[in-house]
């Protein structure tokens, strides 16, 4: 089991309210992800949820039981730090016995499940190693090892891959997800990379300025997000957005196309603009126009694009992938667009 | 040019600073210089540096006449047991502090700072009657109280240093994984902090074991430590500078030995925090 329910929780400091009211229903072996901009909450509500913070109002439940004012190592949760909190003086034998060896678990037992979680995680050849003596990627399978063998009713990863390298990053996002089909436990994580959060989430919470803005599938968010924000937040490389008058009867005052749905064209088309800074990623390329009246516009084309800097170009979208968001910045139903 | 520049530099620093530590170790060389020497040649309008009737009778005299190792066990306990009871008090204290911070935790640690400005003299009198009222006066157990009290600040200090250098998420962690508060001091906030932890006692050893004003009031013969053994040979009767030589010298040789053979976790401990 583990099923957590946020009933109307919220959290001040000082004067400053960080969570304000939410309300989440996270279910039982889902794979959850908190994503939005730095300071937007996420951290502190997963803290919240960890009881490594108190909870200012509402309520916490954990498979059904108030775990509000529960301690941490009672509400059956493991964590796994963004600076994976291994304890230095201790090695990796040690550091995953530890919280076993707190719950008075049998030797035999705790040998045991050293050996499963080291067999998981690949970290056999390293028990006897202090974390000191370990690489990035290493401590952070140790950091887990250690959530794992407490068999928790879910595990809180607080943006556990940021201090790793590119590549090293994409080899753990797999292993978690690995981890989470294998083991089939609740993981709710914690990052400010929506790659990872697309990658892996079975659902997303967009947090922004302490309140979830929506949650979703990884495609509903790409597809429909309820607001601008989302729009904005989902998505690589991130939507443009392109400021219009509202009409009478229209009340759309920003339009947004994702780079991969503007498209060239030798027509007319929607914008006209140059081409600036090109990058090449090889499979794929991110061409930057500036559209007069309209600034700079991201598109996303193939490995093999043959425009060059300064180029002039038009610019189109099919329809259908132009979305519309009022003054407030909500997403409207879908009109036909003419252009600025 | 420059490497004539920097060579000449080096030679003035290091004549500096060994000018410097010269100034600061004559007193003692002369004090160690003077307990060889007899009365009459410790008191010379002329003194010699090193060419005297070289003697060992001070030391002989200053055993025979007082109870040595009864002040120097008296040290011991009241200095190792100040500091031992202070850490007790202190790790909690410097626990809340560094990581449970509240709005005014930096005021508490600056008035508890503060309390070390006070001169001693101005707690004199209420401590003193309160030592009389409890039958503390010329007891080891008063003077370790009197030393904790005297030294807490800086442990609390010291100690708050090392901690805030421990990450908090370590902390945390074994919070998730089950520790109490007190599993959470003792398991892992204890041994991250151990050279800290060991410099703050040695220091606070070292300031106890020194430490003459509330020794030389609060003892008379059953718990005088060192200190007071060594204010001994100025008395009434006139000034013994040899046997008080003497006395100075066999008082500060164990702390000299125990800072010698500790002086690079002292300095390790001091810096510790300082530079990061």
């Amino acid at each position: 089991m583990g099923s957590i329910t946020l009933k109307q929780v919220t959290k001040t400091f000082g004067d400053v309210n960080v969570i304000k009211p939410i309300d989440l229903q996270i279910h039982d072996g889902e794979f959850i992800v908190f994503v939005g901009p730095s300071g937007c909450g996420k951290s502190t509500l997963l803290r919240m949820i960890a009881g490594l913070e108190d909870t200012t109002s509402g309520n916490i439940d954990i498979d059904g039981k108030d775990a509000t004012n529960t301690p941490p190592a009672k509400r059956g949760l493991a964590m796994v730090f963004q600076s994976y909190a291994l304890y230095p003086h201790m090695s990796v034998r040690n550091n995953i016995a530890f919280p076993l060896k707190r719950a008075k678990v049998p030797p035999a037992e705790i040998e045991a499940k050293i050996a499963s979680a080291a067999k998981i995680l690949n970290l056999g050849d390293y028990l006897d190693r202090k974390p000191g003596q370990l690489s990035g990627g290493q401590r952070q399978r140790v950091a887990i090892g250690r959530a794992i063998v407490r068999q928790p009713s879910a595990f809180l990863f607080d943006e556990p891959l940021s201090n790793l390298d590119a590549s090293l990053r994409v080899n753990m996002r797999l292993e978690i997800s690995e981890l989470h089909k294998t083991l089939d436990t609740t993981m709710i994580y914690v990052t400010h990379d929506q790659v990872e959060a697309m990658t892996m989430a079975d659902r997303i919470a967009v947090f922004n300025a302490g309140v979830i803005e929506q949650v979703g599938t990884p495609l509903e968010l790409y597809q429909t997000p309820v607001n601008r924000f989302v729009a904005g937040f989902i998505g690589s490389p991130k939507m443009n957005f392109i400021e219009v008058e509202p009409v009478d009867g229209n009340p759309t005052s920003c339009v947004g196309v994702r780079p991969e749905h503007l498209k060239v064209t030798q027509d007319k088309g929607l914008w006209t603009g140059k081409v600036g800074v090109i990058e090449h990623l090889g499979s794929e390329t991110f061409l930057h126009i500036h559209v007069d009246g309209v600034g700079p516009l991201t598109l996303k084309a193939d490995g093999d694009c043959p425009l060059k800097y300064g180029d002039n170009v038009n610019l189109t979208a099919p329809q259908n992938k132009i979305m519309h968001f009022d003054a407030a910045g909500k997403t409207l139903p879908p009109t036909p667009f003419s252009g600025n | 040019m420059a490497t004539n520049n920097s060579n000449k530099s080096k030679i003035i620093y290091t004549a500096l600073a060994w000018g410097i530590s010269g100034m600061i170790f004559f007193p003692i060389l002369w004090t160690l210089l003077t307990s060889f020497k007899t009365e009459a040649e410790a008191i010379s309008a002329n003194p010699s540096l090193f060419m005297f009737d070289w003697t060992l009778e001070n030391y002989s005299d200053v055993l025979a006449r007082s109870p040595y190792f009864n002040h120097f066990w008296n040290s011991v306990v009241i200095s190792i047991g100040s500091s031992l009871l202070g850490l007790i008090i202190a790790i909690p204290a410097a626990w809340s502090m560094a990581f449970v911070q509240t709005k005014r935790t930096k005021h508490l640690l600056m008035w508890m700072l503060s309390t070390k400005m006070l001169p001693p003299v101005g707690v004199l009198i209420p401590i003193y009657l309160m030592f009389r009222d409890f039958s503390l006066l010329d007891t080891k157990l008063g003077l370790v109280i009197v030393m904790t009290l005297v030294n807490l600040p800086i442990m609390v200090w010291m100690l708050y240093t090392y901690f805030r250098e421990i990450p908090h998420e370590i902390l945390e962690a074994s919070r998730m994984d089950g520790c109490s508060i007190g599993e959470e001091i003792f398991h892992v906030l204890l041994p991250l902090a151990l050279p800290g932890i060991a410099s703050t006692l040695l220091l606070n050893v070292i300031l106890a074991w020194n430490e003459a004003f509330w020794t030389l009031i609060l003892t008379a013969a059953n718990a005088a430590p060192l200190t007071a053994f060594i204010a001994s040979y100025s008395s009434p009767e006139g000034l013994f500078y040899a046997k008080l030589s003497a006395a100075s010298v066999m008082a500060i040789v164990p702390i000299l030995i125990l800072g010698w053979f500790s002086q690079k976790q002292l300095v390790r401990g001091l810096s510790f925090g300082a530079v990061k």
